[in-house]
Order: structure tokens, then sequence, then C-alpha cells
């Protein structure tokens, strides 16, 4: 299973990471994430403190608008092209391919977000012990968004309209993650940080199973 | 190569609110080639899809031995890769022995597989399930699109393939200059 895994992973991973045809892949969710960092001092003015009071929060709004990006290219045009109703005649269980999904999507949009954070850390001025805590927070917070954004993104394969749909999904989906990710920077907040790695966890676990469901209630 | 067979008995097939046949039941084993016919919208496609285990059967069941390599109108090729490379993909997957079916593919494998015209799709669907090894092969109106050339060759290479043992069913509103080919109507089991 592993050795047919492999390929797939590694087929998941270049394609979310360059895009197809040196379009879409990685790039496009870093920038954006930079770019509503980099808009908000211009929103709020220069006042230090209050972007530092606030900074946190926008980091992680930035990280969820990011997250919704890539949605309607995670799953539906292999769906769509019968990738995974080839996977299915050799024995591949969609649960397996969605694990492995969720771990490239991650690979290929938490890991940059992570990189980036500290220079929307540096537009927000933010002080490194906060700094560091949002990294913490990002580590265990983007496995959650990745996973969330794998499960709507095989639940509105299919439909029209699904990648406006599939926003409006994530969003409130997303709200515990923001919650606490937000919220483990605030003085007295690293409980935050136990209970943003709960929600990923919860969200990991569910992932691979519920869109697993959809995929093969799509085919009917 | 491996024993297969597929054994269906007794399907009905419902798309939406409307039953297309029901009472269907079909053999194939190594050597054998079932021909699907009948019309557009009788639902050749929909018990391709139930044969391979895809699609539920709305009643009855099916049993399959043996590996099933299935071609329909997805190509499962990423279409922004060179096709040498698209179908490198499936092989890292199978590691099968490809079978030594010639679809005059060598020149075209530096071309990405989104420029491929329609006959070249067919003849690379073709060949993806030909060096997939595996020994059961669901065709979709694999002659749609193929001048007469590969006709006769794609017809050829499934006449090939049978004789080495494997088992071919083949969904085509064409008639098939195959020999010894089981026919089934579906219009004889239209509801």
């Amino acid at each position: 299973m592993i050795r047919k895994l492999w390929p797939i992973f590694t087929r998941d991973l270049a394609l979310l990471t360059r895009g197809a045809q040196g379009r879409g892949g990685a790039v496009l969710p870093l920038l954006f994430f930079l770019a509503v960092a980099m808009l908000f001092p211009f929103a709020v003015g220069p006042d230090a403190r209050l972007l530092a009071r606030t900074g946190a929060g926008v980091i992680w709004v930035a990280a969820l608008l990011a997250a919704i990006l890539p949605l309607d290219r995670l799953v539906e045009p292999d769906v769509e092209a019968g990738l995974f109703d080839q996977w299915a005649l050799r024995g591949i269980s969609e649960e397996a391919l969605l694990a492995v999904r969720v771990l490239a999507h991650w690979l290929s949009f938490g890991v940059p977000l992570m990189l980036a954070a500290p220079l929307s850390a540096g537009l927000l001025s933010l002080d490194a012990q906060q700094l560091w805590t949002v990294e913490l927070g990002l580590l265990l917070g983007t496995p959650g968004l990745a996973a969330i954004g794998v499960t709507i993104a095989a639940l509105t394969a299919g439909m029209r309209a699904g990648a406006a749909l599939g926003g409006l999904l994530a969003i409130p989906m997303a709200v515990p993650l923001l919650i606490f990710g937000a919220g483990s920077l605030q003085p007295d907040g690293e409980g935050g940080l136990a209970l943003l790695a709960a929600c990923s966890l919860v969200a990991l676990a569910v992932a691979p199973f519920a869109g697993g469901a959809a995929i093969r209630a799509g085919r009917e | 190569m491996q024993e297969c067979g597929l054994v269906a008995t007794d399907i009905a097939c419902r798309r939406g609110d409307r039953i297309l046949f029901r009472g269907l039941s079909l053999s194939v084993r190594s050597g054998g080639i079932v021909h699907l016919a009948g019309p557009n919208g009788i639902g050749k496609s929909s018990l391709i899809r139930i044969l391979a285990g895809l699609l539920r059967p709305y009643a009855g069941m099916v049993e399959r031995t043996g590996g099933i390599a299935l071609a329909d109108e997805r190509l499962a090729l990423d279409g922004h890769q060179p096709l040498a490379q698209a179908l490198a993909f499936w092989q890292r997957i199978d590691r099968a022995e490809p079978e030594q079916a010639d679809f005059g593919l060598a020149d075209l494998l530096d071309v990405p597989v989104r420029y491929l015209s329609t006959g070249q799709r067919k003849r690379a669907a073709l060949a993806r399930v030909a060096a997939s090894g595996a020994p059961l092969w669901l065709l979709d109106e694999p002659l749609n699109g193929l001048d007469t050339y590969w006709t006769e060759q794609a017809q050829a290479a499934i006449d090939a393939h049978c004789r080495a043992g494997g088992a071919v069913v083949i969904a085509s509103h064409q008639p098939l200059a195959l020999e010894a080919v089981d026919e089934i109507k579906l219009l004889d089991f239209q509801v």
C-alpha cells in the first residue's frame, strides 16, 4: 500500500507546490497571506501598539483566507479527470488518498505560511515572543486548516459553483482554529495552543473519512 | 497471465428516476470478449461502471476475479505533463510488465497530454490499460475517434490480449471486427 501511495504523494506535492503549467501552486496563497498582512497597517494606521495588539489576529485571518484560495484545485480536477476512479480500481481507498492529500496540502501551504510569518510579524510590529507563539500556533493550526480544506474540497467536487461554496463552507468550520489560534496570543493565552492542537487533531481525524465518503457518494 | 473472470447476475441500473435496463446477466472469463451493444443512452457506460464496481447496481450482483483496467471518456492522465511522464505515473503504481502493444505513441511521448487529439487521447488511454498488467479490460467506446488504421490496430491489440489469457468487455455502438465476440444487446433488457 505504501509502495502505491508514495508515487501519489510525490505527484500531489509537486502539483500543489508548483501548480499545473506553472499556474497556481503554493506561491499564490503565500503572496495573498503577505498582502493581507501588508494591507492591515495601511488600513488602521501606523500606531505600533495597536498593531502589536491586533496583529496576531490579523495573521490568523490572513492564514485562513490563504487556506481558502487553493480549495478548488485540491480534489475537483482529479475527480474530473477520472484519477480517483482509477485509484479505486487498483484497490487504493479514498481515505488513504485523502490522508496523503492532506499531508501534501499542508506541506505546500502550511509550511510556506510559517516561513512567511516572520515577515508579516515585522509588518505588524510583533515582538519576538509573540512571533514565537504565532509560529507555534501555525505549526499546530495549519494541519487542521489543511484537513478542513481537503474535506470541503472533496464535498464540493463536481458541484457547480463549488469554488465559491467551498470558501463559504470552510470559514465557519475554521472558526474554532481562528479563536484558539489568535487567543493563544493574548496574555496568559498559552492554554489556547492546547485547544488549537485539539481542534486540529479532530479535523485531521475526520477529514479522510468525511472526504472519502463524499467522493464515493459523488460517483452515484 | 493471472486468472480472471467477471460474472454479473440479474443487473438492473437506475439513473435518476428511470430504470435503464433490468435482468441483465453476463459472464466473461480468460480469453473471452463481450460486446455491449445498443444505441446512445441505453446505459452502456453505466453498465461498464457497474462492472468496474464504481457504481452500485440497482439490483443484482457482480463478482470479479483478477485485476481490472478501465478506459472510459476520462483519460486519467495529467494534462500538463508530457505523455511519457503521465503514463510513467501509473507504471510506478502498477509496477507491471507492460504488454507488447503498439499504439503509435512513440513520437508523442514528449507532447503534453492536453495537446493530444481525440484519437491520440484514445490511444493513450488504451496504452495505459495495456501497461497496467490487469487481465480484465473494461473499455467504454474504445474505437471512438480512431482512424481506420488505428481502429484495426486497437482491435488487434484487444485480440492479442485475449489470446494471452485476458478478458475484455467492450461497450460500443460501433460494430466490431473481432472474432468470437459474445454480443449483448442492451435493448433486449430495456424496461
